[in-house]
């Protein structure tokens, strides 16, 4: 365990020869971006604007490029990320949602635009000492006190305390000025985010029948009805989830060739399933229940149980009618935890 | 009033005058009211009427006008205007819905007054069958000026203005929430949605064509959008997108003469009626220099 | 460098063949000769034309073709259209394979077999029914029951007619919508016609075809005592990357590109109805 002072956090984050993406204010919002000299710090914030899957997964990015001429293609592939960087500040709700994007992307047959820059990223995490009223991390067995990062921070008022799990994080931490500190320095803050977690409105939901056993009984609830009502069909919840990860491929006329990309896609879009002859999820209903059904009942039943929903509390901030997971679990689950 | 209302919508629907009621549920929490479609007396449980129920329920009315029977809706004042610009663009009929105009005191969201309460246009119905207000809900709410924001934009010159909008708009994630919501985006298919249209597109290439979502919209939108506001309150990264229409709103009203869209139906409709006063097409050209 | 899937590989018209007034089949090589990869009956390739876009597609040849590669087309959207204006000599990227395929060499062998498609719906079907005729031995009876629009309609006529119906072992069911002249086959929809032909509820069944000729269809075999273990059907949803992450083709916890887009009914009634 090593110590160094709040005071010091910026010159610390200068010092790291490695460009930095950490959390910044933007506007009137937060969002990882690459951290530069004059750009404010809000390592106070929980639930950013955007999420660090960004950094890993960008809105959008060219895979390949075509130059067509005749009847003949030329195909060049974009080349994949080499340069090493650290990813600070993330949470432990985000960094478990790296772990859900871990499952998609670099399971067989491996994405490797994905996978090259999840291997250059040194990732820091950040112990969430003031929990937001949104959150429900806990319920996924995610401890906010505790990122599963290379390397953790605990804020403590005008110190922070440090301490690296791998290779890369002791690597990193060596370069930065700090000092000896007890082991158990960080004992008490861990016990006090567990009492202020434990205080929060979503922090026990019950997830009892949350699982593949029980999907076609979710499946046919007639709760979705009443549920995705209001639903405007917009990306909202998907954009600003951090472990919603279907994507989209499309091509671009350059003008010079074609440059073919990858965005995000969302499953609330209308074209999201359209084909030449319809689309097999015609209304807005099961497009909802997709989106949801795969968080906790697909993704679970394929992954071991592991959820794709990891309680970052942001689609409860973010969406524009108020609709969001939590309500979800309470309407087809089994009521909250005595 | 909320009991009013209430009381008012239980006994449309157990008289059988509407079918279904569109208005608002309580949440998990004091503010998190969502819209919600009412079916019979038992689900009127958890309505609500209140200072949460900012959303703006016209849009909804859509899909409401396609089922059988008449849909009560609850429309707070300025909802009444989208709701009247909808009938005036026959997208709607109007026996259809049976209206309650709701007193509005202004609508919140966790922390604050919306944006678009904190510059109130107006308390008057554009269109009801009946009111259910109170003498508080009958006086202004916001006193901001609504142009206040727009005007600052115009002080700027064009390098600041761009560099704004530059700033503000590179947040945009392209999830279309300013768009599903507005009342006047009531194309059946948008042509960003058309992969026929050559401009589909979930994400921005380049910079220019994010920009380009924004800006054909406000054009598209312009000369009927009332000013809801809902853009900018859906926005997930802040954008304040409804000053691209304040701005459009305020040039019309200087050149062509102060209008309300969604406020009566025999006004002449500043874009699509031409007069020999008219401004020169030149002036745009002048305008733009900044 | 990791071979990224995403990225394709370049392929060759080699041959175009009009089969039906819609339908065309495309003989695609690598572009140094022979085939781009090697696959099993049921398994797709996603094609491409850059700038046109991306679509996944049955490989209709079957894997006992060691030359090239066919690939049977409707034309019926943006991509398809572009396709249908090939000639000869145009490149195209193909990548693949994905998905799972018909178990040819497991369930399916020694067992007799009935196939039933309609439409383009005998394009997957074709690669299995070449691949037995291929590896005669490992299998039973086999029989097809193939219904389209019209005469017209029917893709790959001329290879029904001179060989699968002239070979030993094999019984070929033809039938059309719609009465026409120069027809004097069966008349009728494809469930109905399987009713009326009436089938031993033995072997292994393989349907495709539309959804509802899929769904009619099973009913009737199940009518006659099938099970639903013995029939298996391939699925078609929308697809961009093949390989069960971009997310469009996921039913339940399956995903159609990657776990399918063979399923055997038994295992498609557990799940979701959204196809």
């Amino acid at each position: 365990m090593r110590t160094f002072s709040a005071e010091k956090l910026e010159s610390l984050i200068s010092s790291m020869t490695l460009p930095v993406y950490a959390p910044v204010e933007e506007g009137n919002t937060v969002i990882y971006a690459p951290y530069e000299a004059g750009k404010k710090l809000r390592l106070d914030k929980v639930g950013t604007d955007k999420t660090p899957k960004e950094v890993l997964f960008p809105q959008w990015e060219t895979l390949m490029h075509f130059r067509m001429e005749g009847k003949t293609i030329e195909l060049t592939e974009e080349e994949r990320a080499k340069e090493d960087y650290v990813l600070f500040g993330v949470r432990a709700c985000d960094m478990q949602a790296i772990r859900v994007l871990d499952k998609v992307f670099l399971s067989d047959p491996v994405d490797t635009y994905y996978a090259a820059r999840r291997e250059h990223g040194i990732i820091v995490g950040l112990a969430c000492d003031q929990p937001g009223k949104n959150c429900f991390c806990k319920n996924f067995d995610i401890d906010p006190a505790q990122p599963d990062t290379d390397l953790v921070l605990w804020p403590a008022g005008d110190t922070y305390y440090c301490e690296a799990y791998t290779d890369k994080g002791r690597a990193l931490m060596d370069g930065w000025d700090t000092e000896e500190a007890d082991e158990n320095a960080v004992a008490e803050i861990k016990e006090n985010i567990a009492k202020k977690y434990d205080a929060l409105p979503f922090a026990h939901l019950n997830l009892t029948g949350f699982d593949g056993e029980h999907l076609m009984e979710k499946f046919e609830s007639p709760q979705w009805k009443k549920l995705s009502m209001a639903c405007l069909g917009c990306g909202t919840c998907t954009f600003s989830c951090p472990t919603c990860q279907c994507y989209d491929i499309r091509d671009y006329d350059t003008g010079h060739g074609i440059q073919r990309y990858r965005c995000w896609d969302s499953c609330m879009y209308s074209d999201f399933t359209l084909m030449a002859h319809g689309t097999n999820r015609p209304t807005q209903l099961e497009k909802y229940r997709q989106r949801f059904m795969h968080k906790l009942v697909y993704f679970p039943s394929r992954n071991e149980g592991m959820y794709s929903c990891v309680g970052c509390g942001r689609c409860i901030e973010k969406c524009p009618m108020n609709l969001n997971i939590v309500k979800v679990i309470k309407a087809l689950g089994e009521g909250e935890k005595e | 009033m909320m009991k009013k209302i209430k009381a008012r919508a239980l006994s449309l629907l157990s008289d059988g005058t509407v079918k279904r009621v569109l208005g608002w549920e309580t949440g998990e929490t004091a503010w998190d009211w969502s819209p919600a479609l009412f079916e019979t007396e038992k689900e009127m449980d958890s309505f609500v009427y209140g200072v949460y129920a900012g959303a703006n329920l016209s849009k909804y009315c859509l899909k409401m006008g396609k089922m059988d029977g008449k849909t009560l809706v609850i429309l707070k004042p300025c909802d009444t205007l989208s709701f009247r610009q909808l009938l005036h663009e026959h997208r709607l009929e109007r026996d259809a819905f049976y209206i309650i105009g709701a007193g509005c005191t202004g609508m919140q969201d966790e922390n604050s007054l919306l944006m678009k309460c904190a510059a109130c246009k107006s308390k008057n119905f554009a269109v009801y069958d009946e009111i259910i207000d109170t003498e508080e809900a009958k006086q202004p709410t916001g006193t901001k000026n609504r142009m206040e924001d727009v005007e600052k934009l115009e002080q700027m010159t064009a390098e600041e203005r761009f560099a704004f909008w530059q700033g503000e708009l590179s947040r945009c994630i392209r999830c279309n929430a300013c768009r599903n919501v507005c009342p006047a985006c009531s194309c059946i298919k948008c042509v960003f949605d058309n992969p026929s249209s050559g401009v589909q597109s979930k994400a921005p290439v380049t910079d220019f064509e994010e920009n380009m979502f924004h800006i054909i919209r406000a054009y598209h939108v312009a000369g009927r959008c009332t000013d809801c506001g809902e853009c900018s309150r859906v926005c997930p990264q802040h954008i304040p997108l409804h000053l691209l229409n304040r701005k459009f709103i305020k040039d019309m009203n200087e050149l062509y003469g102060e209008y309300q869209a969604g406020r009566s139906d025999d006004e002449r409709t500043p874009l699509t009626s031409y007069t020999m006063e008219d401004a020169e097409p030149g002036i745009v050209h002048e305008r733009g220099r900044g | 460098m990791m071979k990224e899937t995403l990225v394709p590989q370049l392929g060759i018209v080699t041959d175009v063949r009009v089969d039906t007034p819609d339908v065309k089949t495309f003989r695609v090589n690598a572009v140094n000769g022979g085939k781009c990869f090697e696959h099993m009956p049921g398994q797709c390739a996603m094609l491409s034309i850059p700038g046109v876009g991306e679509a996944m597609f049955s490989i209709t040849s079957s894997p006992t073709n060691a030359e090239y590669m066919e690939f049977s087309i409707k034309k019926c959207g943006c991509l398809t259209n572009w396709l249908h204006q090939m000639d000869v000599g145009q490149m195209i990227t193909v990548r693949g394979p994905y998905g799972n395929a018909f178990p040819v060499e497991e369930d399916l062998k020694g067992q007799d077999l009935l196939f039933i498609a309609g439409g383009i719906g005998l394009a997957p079907l074709r690669s299995v029914i070449n691949y037995v005729r291929a590896k005669r031995e490992n299998y039973g009876k086999v029989r097809i029951v193939y219904g389209a629009r019209s005469k017209e309609d029917l893709v790959d006529y001329p290879e029904i007619v001179n060989e699968w119906c002239q070979e030993a072992g094999m019984e070929v069911f033809l039938t059309i919508d719609q009465p026409q002249e120069g027809w004097e086959g069966h008349v009728g929809f494809v469930p109905n016609y399987v009713t009326e032909l009436g089938f031993d509820p033995q072997g292994r069944v393989l349907v495709c075809g539309p959804p509802v000729m899929i769904k009619f269809t099973t009913q009737a075999l199940m009518d006659m005592g099938f099970e639903k273990t013995q029939i298996y059907t391939t699925m078609e949803l929308r697809m961009k990357c093949g390989v069960g992450k971009c997310g469009r083709c996921n039913i339940g916890d399956q995903y159609v590109c990657k776990d399918g887009p063979v399923f055997r009914f038994d295992k498609l009634g557990e799940l979701p109805a959204e196809y």
